[in-house]
C-alpha cells in the first residue's frame, strides 16, 4: 500500500509538471488573444447600439466583399441590437439584389430588390464557397455565428474562473476576432498573423487605419474598427443577449427569494424532528 | 419496508376510486407516509434533483423536436432557426444543452455518494445496478443528442464513436456500416440518431420508475450505513420532512441552472460546434463533452484499439459489479478510514483522467493516463476486494437514532 501511495504521488507530480510544461510551451509559440473590455461582458453588460452600427458599417464596406453573413435584414431592426428603424432596414434591403427563391411563372430564376425578410445575399464576387476557396485557398467563413465559433484555449486554472459569477468570460470569440484583425504585425507578409494558430492565415490583412470613414466622430483607427466589428459579430451570433440577461436577472432574484423562504421553511419543519 | 397502504381517502368518490385503482394509496405510501432515515444529509437530495432534470430535459427536448429538422442539409440551419426566429427558442435550446451538463453533474454526485456511503451493498444491489443501467443510457442519449446539431464536433464525435465498432474482429466494419446506414457518417446516421435520441429518454424514465420502486422496497441507505431498526425512532415521514428538503435543494440547483442558461450559456459548448459539419474538415482537436472525458482518456490511453474499446465499456460495466467487489459489511466510509482515503484518490483519478481527456495527447500525458487508468480499475478490482477483509473499521452506531443523538449531546433524549 505504501508503494502504491508513492506511485500515486509521483504520478501526481509528473502530471502537474507535464501540465505546467504544456502551458509554458503554448505561451511561447502562440500568444493568447488579449482580453478586452466589452460593453456586453459581465452579468449586466448589454450591446452598445452606436458601436454595433459602426461595426455594421465596417462589415458592409469591408468584410462583406468576401464574407457571407446569413442573417435576415430584419434582424437589424430588432431591439437590443443595431436597432435601426424599420424604414432604414427597408431602404437598406432594397439596395441589394436578391435571387428569388422560387422561379417566376415563366420558370426563370430572377433577381429582385431585397426586402427585410430576405437574408443578406452572398458576396457578389463569390456566389459559392468553392468560388471563394479557388481565390483564397479557403472559403471565407459565414459570419453569422463566427463570434461563437471561435474560442481559444484558456488552460487550467483560468477555465475554472471563467465560469464563476463576477469573473465569467463569454467574450472569447470577440477577443479572438479583435486579436486576428490587429495581429498582422509583419508588414512584409500580409498573411502572417501573430494570433492565428500556426501564424499562416488565408485572409490577407483586410483592414487598416483609415479604411472606413466613421460618421459619428469615432477615430478611424484599426483598433476601433476591429473592436466595433467584433462587437457587431458578437451581436450577429447572439442577437438575444440583452433579453437573455434581463430575464436571467429576474429569474435569479426570484430564485434567491424562493430559496431563502424554502430554507427557513425547511428549518421550521425539521425543528420538530430533532 | 412500506408494506400495504393504510391510506383511506376522505371523500366517498375517493374511496370508490381507491377500491378500484389504488393509485392515490401508491402516491401516499411512496411520497407521503414513506419513512425516511432521519440522518440523511443533502447528498440525499440528488434523487429529487435528477428527477427534476430528467423532466426538464424531456420537456425542452419535445419542444426542440417540434422545430428541429433531422437532415444532414437542414439540421444545422434548423438549430440556427431555433436560436434566432422561434419565440424563446434560444432559451429552450440553452436549457436543453446546459441541462445535459447539470444532469450529468447531478448523476456523478449521486453515484459518488452511493459509493462513499456504500449504498450499493445488500440489500440494495439491484437498486444500484438499475442505476448503472440508467447512467449508461444517459451517456448513450447524450452522445446521440450531441450529434444532432450537425456541427463540426458533432460529426467528429459521431465518427470517432461509431468507428469504435470497427475494432470488433471480423464483423466490425459491417457493424459500422449498419450503424451509419451507409459507408460513412451521413444523413441516414443523423436520422436514426434523432429517432433514438427521442426514444431513449423514455426508456430512462421507465428505468427510473424501477429505480424508485426498488428504492421504496429496500428503503434508503443513510450516512451512517446502519439499517432502520425502529421506524418510530430512526425515521421521519417523507412529507413534510424530505419533501421540503428536496424542494429547497432543487431551488439551489435551479440557481446554478439559471446561471448557466442565462449568463454563461456557451461556457461548456464547444466553439467548433458552431461550424457546420464538413466531412472534409476535421476539427483540429476532437474532444467529447466534459462528462465523457475520463472515458475518452481511458480509450486513448490504450494502444490497442480493441482493448481500448473494451476498457472504455468496462469502465462503466465494472460499476455494476461493485456490490460483489466490496464485501465489507460496514457500509459508510464514515467508519472506514482506509476506504475513505482511496475513495478520494479515486475522485482525483477521475478528475485527472478528465483533464487528460481534454488535452492533445502527448507521450507524457499518455503515460500518466495509463497510470490513472490502472488506478481507476485498481480502485474497483484491487482496493475494494482487499479492503473488504483487511480494513480495520471504526465502531458503527447501534442505530440511526443513536447516531443522530451522538451528534447532539445537548439535546435530552425524549
Amino acid at each position: 500500500m505504501i508503494r502504491f501511495k508513492t506511485a500515486l504521488t509521483s504520478a501526481a507530480v509528473a502530471f502537474a509538471l507535464a501540465g505546467g510544461f504544456a502551458l509554458a510551451q503554448e505561451t511561447e509559440e502562440q500568444p493568447k488573444p488579449p482580453r478586452e473590455t466589452w460593453s456586453f461582458g459581465g452579468m449586466f453588460g448589454t450591446y452598445d447600439k452606436a458601436q454595433l452600427q459602426r461595426g455594421f458599417q465596417v462589415y458592409k464596406e469591408v468584410c462583406s466583399n468576401c464574407h457571407p453573413l446569413t442573417i435576415p435584414f430584419r434582424t437589424l431592426s430588432q431591439p437590443g441590437g443595431t436597432d435601426f428603424s424599420e424604414d432604414q432596414v427597408k431602404t437598406l434591403a432594397a439596395t441589394y439584389q436578391v435571387t428569388n427563391p422560387e422561379p417566376n411563372d415563366k420558370g426563370e430564376i430572377f433577381k429582385r430588390p431585397g426586402t427585410p425578410a430576405d437574408n443578406f445575399p452572398r458576396p457578389e464576387a463569390y456566389p459559392n464557397d468553392q468560388a471563394a476557396a479557388a481565390t483564397f485557398g479557403k472559403a471565407p467563413p459565414d459570419m453569422n455565428l463566427l463570434a461563437k465559433a471561435r474560442k481559444y484555449e484558456r488552460g487550467f486554472p483560468w477555465f475554472v474562473f471563467d465560469a464563476l459569477p463576477g469573473l465569467q468570460y463569454q467574450e472569447m470569440g470577440a477577443d479572438y476576432i479583435h486579436a486576428i484583425l490587429t495581429g498582422y504585425t509583419k508588414p512584409d507578409d500580409p498573411q502572417w498573423n501573430l494570433y492565428y494558430p500556426g501564424h499562416k492565415i488565408a485572409m490577407p490583412q483586410p483592414i487598416s487605419d483609415g479604411s472606413v470613414a466613421y460618421k459619428d466622430g469615432t477615430p478611424p483607427t484599426l483598433q476601433n474598427y476591429s473592436k466595433d466589428i467584433a462587437a457587431f459579430l458578437s451581436w450577429a451570433a447572439e442577437p438575444n443577449l440583452n433579453e437573455r440577461k434581463r430575464i436571467g436577472l429576474g429569474a435569479m432574484i426570484f430564485l434567491f427569494v424562493l430559496a431563502g423562504l424554502l430554507y427557513f421553511t425547511k428549518k421550521r419543519v425539521w425543528e420538530s424532528a430533532h | 419496508m412500506s408494506g400495504p397502504s393504510t391510506y383511506v381517502p376522505k371523500s366517498a368518490i375517493g374511496r370508490w376510486f381507491e377500491s378500484r385503482l389504488p393509485v392515490m394509496g401508491l402516491v401516499h405510501s411512496s411520497f407521503i407516509a414513506y419513512p425516511v432515515p432521519r440522518n440523511l444529509n443533502y447528498m440525499w437530495t440528488f434523487g429529487a434533483i435528477l428527477s427534476f432534470m430528467l423532466i426538464a430535459q424531456i420537456l425542452t427536448g419535445i419542444v426542440l423536436a417540434m422545430h428541429y429538422v433531422p437532415s444532414a442539409t437542414e439540421a444545422f440551419q434548423s438549430i440556427n432557426h431555433i436560436m434566432r426566429d422561434v419565440n424563446y427558442g434560444w432559451l429552450v435550446r440553452y436549457m436543453h444543452t446546459n441541462g445535459a451538463t447539470l444532469f450529468f453533474l447531478a448523476v456523478y454526485i449521486h453515484m459518488l455518494r452511493g459509493i462513499y456511503y456504500g449504498s450499493f451493498k445488500p440489500p440494495r444491489e439491484l437498486l444500484w445496478i438499475i442505476g448503472v443501467v440508467i447512467y449508461f443510457l444517459m451517456t448513450a442519449t447524450a452522445f446521440l443528442g450531441y450529434v444532432l446539431p450537425w456541427g463540426s464536433m458533432s460529426f467528429a464525435g459521431a465518427t470517432v464513436i461509431t468507428n469504435l465498432t470497427s475494432a470488433i474482429p471480423i464483423v466490425g466494419t459491417s457493424v459500422a456500416h449498419w450503424l451509419w446506414g451507409g459507408y460513412a457518417v451521413g444523413g441516414p446516421t443523423l436520422n436514426r440518431f434523432f429517432s433514438l435520441h427521442y426514444l431513449l429518454p423514455f426508456v430512462i424514465a421507465a428505468f427510473v420508475g424501477l429505480h424508485v420502486w426498488a428504492l421504496h422496497v429496500v428503503g434508503q441507505n443513510n450516512p451512517d450505513g446502519v439499517e432502520v431498526k425502529n421506524v418510530e425512532r430512526d425515521t421521519v415521514a417523507f412529507t413534510p420532512y424530505a419533501t421540503i428538503k428536496d424542494v429547497f435543494a432543487v431551488s439551489i440547483w435551479f440557481i446554478i441552472y439559471v446561471w448557466l442558461i442565462f449568463f454563461i450559456p456557451n461556457y461548456l459548448l464547444d466553439a467548433d460546434n458552431y461550424n457546420i459539419a464538413n466531412p472534409l474538415v476535421t476539427p483540429s482537436h476532437v474532444v467529447p463533452e466534459w462528462y465523457l472525458l475520463p472515458f475518452y482518456a481511458i480509450l486513448r490511453a490504450i494502444p490497442n484499439k480493441l482493448v481500448g474499446v473494451i476498457a472504455l465499456f468496462s469502465a462503466i460495466a465494472v460499476l455494476a459489479f461493485i456490490p460483489w467487489l466490496d464485501r465489507n459489511p460496514v457500509k459508510s466510509a464514515k467508519y472506514r478510514p482506509a476506504f475513505r482515503f482511496f475513495f478520494w484518490v479515486f475522485v482525483v483519478i477521475c478528475v485527472g483522467l478528465g483533464w487528460i481527456g481534454s488535452q492533445e495527447p502527448t507521450d507524457a500525458l499518455t503515460l500518466i493516463a495509463r497510470f490513472l487508468t490502472a488506478g481507476y480499475f485498481g480502485f474497483f478490482l484491487v482496493i475494494m476486494p482487499v479492503l473488504s477483509f483487511t480494513e480495520r473499521t471504526k465502531p458503527i452506531p447501534a442505530s440511526i437514532a443513536d447516531a443522530v443523538l451522538a451528534k447532539k449531546p445537548a439535546a435530552a433524549e425524549a
